[in-house]
């Protein structure tokens, strides 16, 4: 059997252990997959059999365990590269997850590179980690962060954008796809736009992972980041992507063990990539388990996938419009699979609860995007991920569970 | 057909409230005011007060927005607090804090807490607890502060 030409939700759902479990006595019904999605066995494994029979710390020791452990973080390392078409291994550093990956380029290419006068483009819809590293680095250094608006359907105002590229501009940090609305922005323009003013532009990758294929040599971005457990592995790690010549130049984010050549206390050599941003013991576990979940992820058919996310967004669309008074947040001309809604006389917390009874799990609040709320005038939305997993039949659940909240509220 | 345990913690009295929150308007003039902000959930009020000489609250108002739960704690909470002393008061807002994290059954404990008593099954949605006690904590920072000089005009 191969999964490749054969993608079948079932056999799926079968690589999902927690899609086993039962919610108040109800089967757990998991749209929450923007937050975080859930870990096929075969990532759980991986992680379990490192702590069972690989323990160890890596770079460290000559004896057997070391090295295998060093071996399979660097083989980690690799599938990475080749997940990005990255150019060489080395552009990939591992990081606790996207907020840390930004919040690594705003410190150090930032601090050194940028200064009063410059600016950094960013957009309305950007999520909380690619807004206040920024703000963070503006009160450092004295550059200005400028904001791109969106429009009703929670597009990137392209022109708008455009007027706001100048000789100042010296970064740009845009999201590939939003967290909050599920548009999908044109990286590539945006990229070729930022590179044409002189600016380097970083890809906030956190939600396009796990919906498209990424190749960051082709895109010709200088960053780029992401989260390890939005693409099926686990919490706590991440990578930065960046070209080379870029971090060559750029000082290390932390001091301490891994990142240095020789200590001395007169003075301290630095490693060379990727090792420099590299301090202290690293992850390994969640290198091994991300690295797994890659592996998984190239296991599949990604087109066929992507037919079924679509698929469930067209008809999660229909039947939630369906309802009386539900609003869409974020109805751009492309979308991924990010059902974002508002409903009259229900605040969103209510009936996050109402719907949890049912055993549907979904965000609700404002996913850490403040000003899209502010720009659509709503505390909050109520928000549907879906994910490869899912079913039309989930969704005639979310939506049976929307329709018995609201007999409660009417 | 309400036969789930949504029903415990969406009662009627606390729909309602919802629907036509109680002393929902700013208060003017008023001698205590403060603002309450759950960053988690966005629920938003400003808590009115105007105390008498004798430090009893004469009135209590709120606005704001927020969710069911917020907006009908904020307008049990006014309505029961009206003509209370800060004494009384404070020892209101003691007995609440036990009743919502579970602490307190009203059933069997002595209390003061009357019709807020409806909030004892909300500490079973622990995510929801802070969404209860938002008003309780503007309303006590609007009584620790300097009181303003009530103006007549
Ligand atoms: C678009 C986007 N950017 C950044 C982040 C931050 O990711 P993390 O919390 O894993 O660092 C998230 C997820 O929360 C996201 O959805």
């Amino acid at each position: 059997m191969n999964p490749k030409t054969n993608f079948d939700v079932r056999t799926i759902r079968k690589d999902f252990p927690n899609l086993n479990v039962h919610v108040h006595g109800k089967p757990l019904v998991y749209l929450d997959n923007a937050a975080t999605t859930l870990k096929p066995r075969q990532v759980i494994d991986a992680i379990s059999q490192h702590y069972r029979e690989e323990t160890s710390n890596v770079h460290r020791g000559v004896h057997f365990l070391s090295e295998q452990a060093t071996k399979k973080y660097e083989k980690a390392r690799e599938k990475i590269q080749h997940f990005l078409n990255a150019k060489e291994s080395a552009e990939i550093i591992f990081t606790r997850g996207t907020t840390e990956s930004i919040n690594l380029v705003a410190q150090s290419y930032g601090r050194t590179f940028l200064k009063s006068g410059d600016e950094i483009l960013i957009s309305r819809m950007e999520h909380h980690s690619n807004i206040v590293p920024w703000q963070m680095l503006c009160e450092q250094v004295g550059c200005r962060l400028v904001v791109s608006p969106i429009n009703e359907k929670g597009e990137l105002i392209w022109d708008e954008f455009k007027k706001r590229l100048s000789a100042k501009t010296k970064l740009v940090s845009i999201v590939y796809v939003s967290n909050s609305l599920g548009t999908i922005n044109p990286v590539g323009d945006i990229i070729d736009a930022g590179h044409h003013v002189g600016a380097k532009v970083l890809i906030d990758g956190a939600q396009a992972v796990s919906h498209t294929e990424i190749d960051v040599q082709g895109l010709n971005c200088d960053f780029f980041a992401f989260s390890g457990h939005k693409l099926f592995g686990p919490t706590g790690i991440g990578v930065l992507y960046g070209k080379r010549e870029l971090l060559d130049k750029m000082p290390p984010y932390q001091g301490g063990g891994d990142m240095i050549a020789t200590v001395t206390f007169e003075k301290t050599l630095y490693n060379v990539l990727p090792y420099k941003f590299e301090a202290g013991t690293p992850h390994v576990a969640g290198v091994i388990g991300l690295g797994a979940a890659v592996d998984y992820v190239q296991s599949l058919d990604r087109d066929k996938a992507e037919e079924h996310k679509e698929q469930l967004l067209a008809y999660g669309t229909q039947e939630l419009l369906k309802i009386p008074g539900l609003r869409l947040i974020g109805t751009a001309k492309f979308k991924t699979a990010i059902l974002a809604f508002v409903l009259p006389g229900i605040h969103p917390h209510d009936l996050g609860t109402l719907v949890d009874r049912e055993g549907v799990a979904i965000r609700t609040g404002h996913h850490c995007t403040q000003p899209i709320m502010q720009f659509f005038n709503i505390p909050a939305t109520s928000r549907a991920s879906l994910s490869i997993y899912n079913t039309q039949k989930e969704i005639d659940t979310l939506v049976r569970a929307v329709k018995k909240a609201k007999t409660i509220f009417d | 057909m309400m036969t789930n345990d949504n029903q415990e913690l969406y009662q009627q009295v606390i729909l309602d409230h919802n629907k036509k929150p109680r002393n929902f308007a700013k208060l003017d003039p008023a001698t205590h005011t403060a603002e309450g902000y759950n960053p988690l959930c966005g629920d938003h009020l400003n808590v009115y007060l105007r105390l008498s000489p004798q430090h009893t609250i004469d009135e209590i108002t709120f606005s704001g927005d927020g969710c069911a739960i917020s907006k009908a704690s904020a307008s049990m909470m006014t309505t029961n607090l009206k003509g209370k002393s800060i004494d009384e008061t404070n020892k209101m807002f003691e007995q609440f804090r036990e009743l919502i994290n579970g602490k307190l059954n009203p059933q069997k404990d002595p209390n003061i807490l009357g019709r807020l008593a409806i909030f004892s099954n909300i500490w079973h949605y622990p995510a929801r607890v802070k969404c209860a006690s938002l008003c309780w904590h503007t309303m006590k920072a609007a009584l620790d502060k300097e009181p303003k000089a009530v103006s007549t005009e």
